[in-house]
């Protein structure tokens, strides 16, 4: 905690209130005074802080300099993309002209800014090898139950209901299973082999008259390339069903290969993580799904179509529509804008070249990462990784240190804690994603600090297991935060 | 050493046979299992007087970790369930074969429980896990 004054961040704001101390002056009333209603309805004194505008300014300014964050530290968070966010694509999210526009102003207002959604709908087609693509969905979770719902109006639309079962790998995301459930789906658990890639024989025998489709994440979230993908989506197609891909790893193929060509029917991208958006904590994000031909008819309400479109934009005009069988409105309006224009700002950035080295280099520093630390970490999988390595500290387990307290000391060492703990199937596992943005001398003081960790397990198991010992606050109770949750203050009686 | 006075299962449950008159069997997973999913902080449990069948999903359980399905090792009617899991999921953690039980089971056929794993095989089976 902080200490001092107003910037002590160890007392909550309610903690401070002095009767009487003002932060605002309300203004002198100047319309008719309504009649309150009955006090009596009230149920409790409203107990706001009396504080001064200054000490809240200081207060939360102290706090959220306690805050850890990628224009901060290195973040290698796998599986959750933390990569850094160029500063000229918040800049041109700014920009008045896309800013302060409204989502119901009329369309020939806002030509400008549907041109911007057209371009990156044809962008986004590109990259993935899709024919259609859908901007509406918020998120990553949110762009999988459109992509699952698509799939369910389009075997329906056959007249094909018996189709119930959803298979997906085990090494998934829980979304999958999550979005795969709210859309009626039964959800069944498809095995992985040893190499982590999916397990055809499991995968033949699922292959039914009932298999609605698979939901695949490539690379998945062992951080590995499914070499078997090809013919995974020929046994499915063979049994009529269809194949979701979750483009939550997309960073590790863009300008590389195409989901499209791959064979995957339908998939979302996130774009608050590879296509450059500050996210964590919960938003805002951005899961456009593409698709293929097939299901183009069922896609998210509304895309944007365009009349006349020649390349460079003149003479055209742009307008928002619904597709023929859509599954209709995901979401209020069109989306979350403002990611859009940072996604479109960040391809344009790039540019053709700039896309590739994306992969290149993510790939590139997680594998260095892999090969400076397998000596010491247990690697489960001794593959080439794509954009992130999953160890286990399995080893460091046996000597008292767990994956959790590996993380934790992490801390001290001024880096963010990896992933743990996931994917399910890696005991201890330690999920690590560098990303492309990191240089060589970061990755190195990284690989640094699990070094040292590991000769810590042996000289002072104890010491790692306390960590953190350096950050504001040390190790928290995470268990008995969760089985008897404290969250609302109350004044002391 | 798991105790030798019950049966196991490959998810990591057991069963105990407390009553062969009534076929009443306790349920509850293992001292192997309460170590792999870390500190147990929620239970789901399954309600008395529902049917459970062998290897069917009878509840959930939720770690630090992660959350993980809770299968039936044995075929019955619920009797009871543990409600102190309910305040006190590390009842679990601490005393995964006595005070931590999760429900009792009055079994279809009480054959069923020579079909389970006994101490000695389960011991083998996270041995070589």
């Amino acid at each position: 905690m902080l200490k001092g004054g107003s910037r002590d961040t160890g007392r909550l704001l309610m903690e401070r209130s002095v009767p009487g101390r003002m932060g605002v002056v309300t203004p002198p009333l100047d319309v008719p005074q309504q009649p309150m209603p009955d006090a009596s309805l009230l149920r409790d004194d409203l107990g706001l802080p009396e504080v001064s505008e200054p000490e809240v300014v200081q207060y939360f300014t102290a706090l959220s300099q306690l805050n850890f964050s990628i224009d901060t530290q290195f973040y290698p968070l796998g599986s959750c993309t933390m990569k850094y966010n160029p500063k000229v694509n918040d800049e041109m999210a700014f920009l008045p002209g896309f800013a302060a526009i409204h989502p119901l102003q009329p369309e020939e207002q806002s030509q400008g800014a549907l041109e911007l959604l057209y371009r990156l709908q044809e962008f986004l087609g590109k990259i993935t090898g899709m024919a259609g693509v859908s901007l509406a969905t918020l998120a990553g979770a949110h762009g999988e139950l459109a992509g699952v719902l698509m799939m369910r109006a389009y075997h329906h639309a056959q007249g094909d209901t018996g189709r119930t079962k959803m298979a997906i790998p085990d090494s998934a995301h829980g979304t999958n299973p999550a979005s795969a459930a709210m859309a009626g789906f039964d959800v069944v658990s498809l095995a992985s082999d040893k190499d982590g890639n999916v397990d055809l024989e499991a995968l033949h025998e699922l292959a039914g008259p009932d298999l609605a489709g698979v939901m695949i994440t490539l690379p998945s979230t062992l951080g590995l390339f499914d070499q078997n993908i090809v013919e995974v989506c020929r046994i499915v197609h063979e049994a009529g069903g269809l194949v979701y891909g979750d483009g939550a790893n997309m960073n590790a193929l863009l300008g590389r290969t195409k989901l499209g060509d791959l064979g995957f029917d339908v998939i979302h991208l996130n774009l608050h993580k590879t296509f450059s958006t500050p996210h964590g904590g919960g938003g805002p994000g951005a899961g456009p799904v593409c698709c293929a031909p097939i299901l183009a008819r069922y896609l998210a309400a509304p895309v944007v179509t365009a009349t006349d479109f020649n390349g460079n934009g003149s003479g055209s005009t742009y307008s928002l529509s619904t597709p023929e069988q859509s599954i209709g409105k995901m979401s209020g309006y069109h989306g979350n804008f403002g990611v859009l224009v940072r996604a479109y700002t960040y391809i344009r950035t790039l540019g053709d070249a700039g896309i590739k080295s994306i992969s290149g280099n993510a790939v590139l520093n997680a594998n260095y990462l892999l090969q400076a630390l397998k000596d010491i970490y247990y690697l489960p999988y001794d593959r080439t990784c794509m954009h992130e390595v999953v160890l286990s500290a399995d080893w460091q387990r046996a000597r008292g240190v767990s994956g959790l307290d590996v993380a934790k000391r992490l801390l001290d060492y001024g880096f963010h804690a990896p992933t743990m703990y996931f994917p399910l199937i890696v005991h201890e596992a330690l999920m690590i994603e560098p990303t492309e943005a990191e240089n060589r001398d970061t990755l190195d003081a990284f690989i640094q600090a699990l070094r040292d960790i590991n000769q810590e397990s042996f000289d002072d198991p104890d010491f790692v297991h306390h960590a953190p010992h350096t950050t504001t606050v040390s190790r928290l109770d995470e268990a008995g935060a969760a089985r008897h949750p404290d969250l609302r203050w109350r004044p002391e009686a | 050493m798991s105790p030798d006075d019950r049966r196991y299962t490959r998810e990591h449950e057991w069963a105990k046979l407390d009553d062969a008159d009534s076929r009443l069997v306790s349920v509850g997973i293992t001292a192997f299992a309460q170590d792999e999913l870390g500190d147990i902080v929620y239970f789901d449990l399954p309600t008395p007087g529902d049917s459970v069948s062998y290897m069917v999903k009878m509840g959930e359980v939720e770690s630090v970790k992660a959350v993980s399905d809770l299968f039936s090792p044995v075929t019955g009617q619920i009797e009871a369930v543990n409600d102190e899991l309910v305040d006190h999921p590390e009842l679990v953690n601490d005393d995964p074969f006595e005070a931590g039980w999760i429900m009792k089971v009055v079994l279809a056929d009480i054959a069923e429980l020579e079909t389970l794993m006994s101490a000695a095989e389960y011991d083998e089976y996270i041995g070589s896990n």
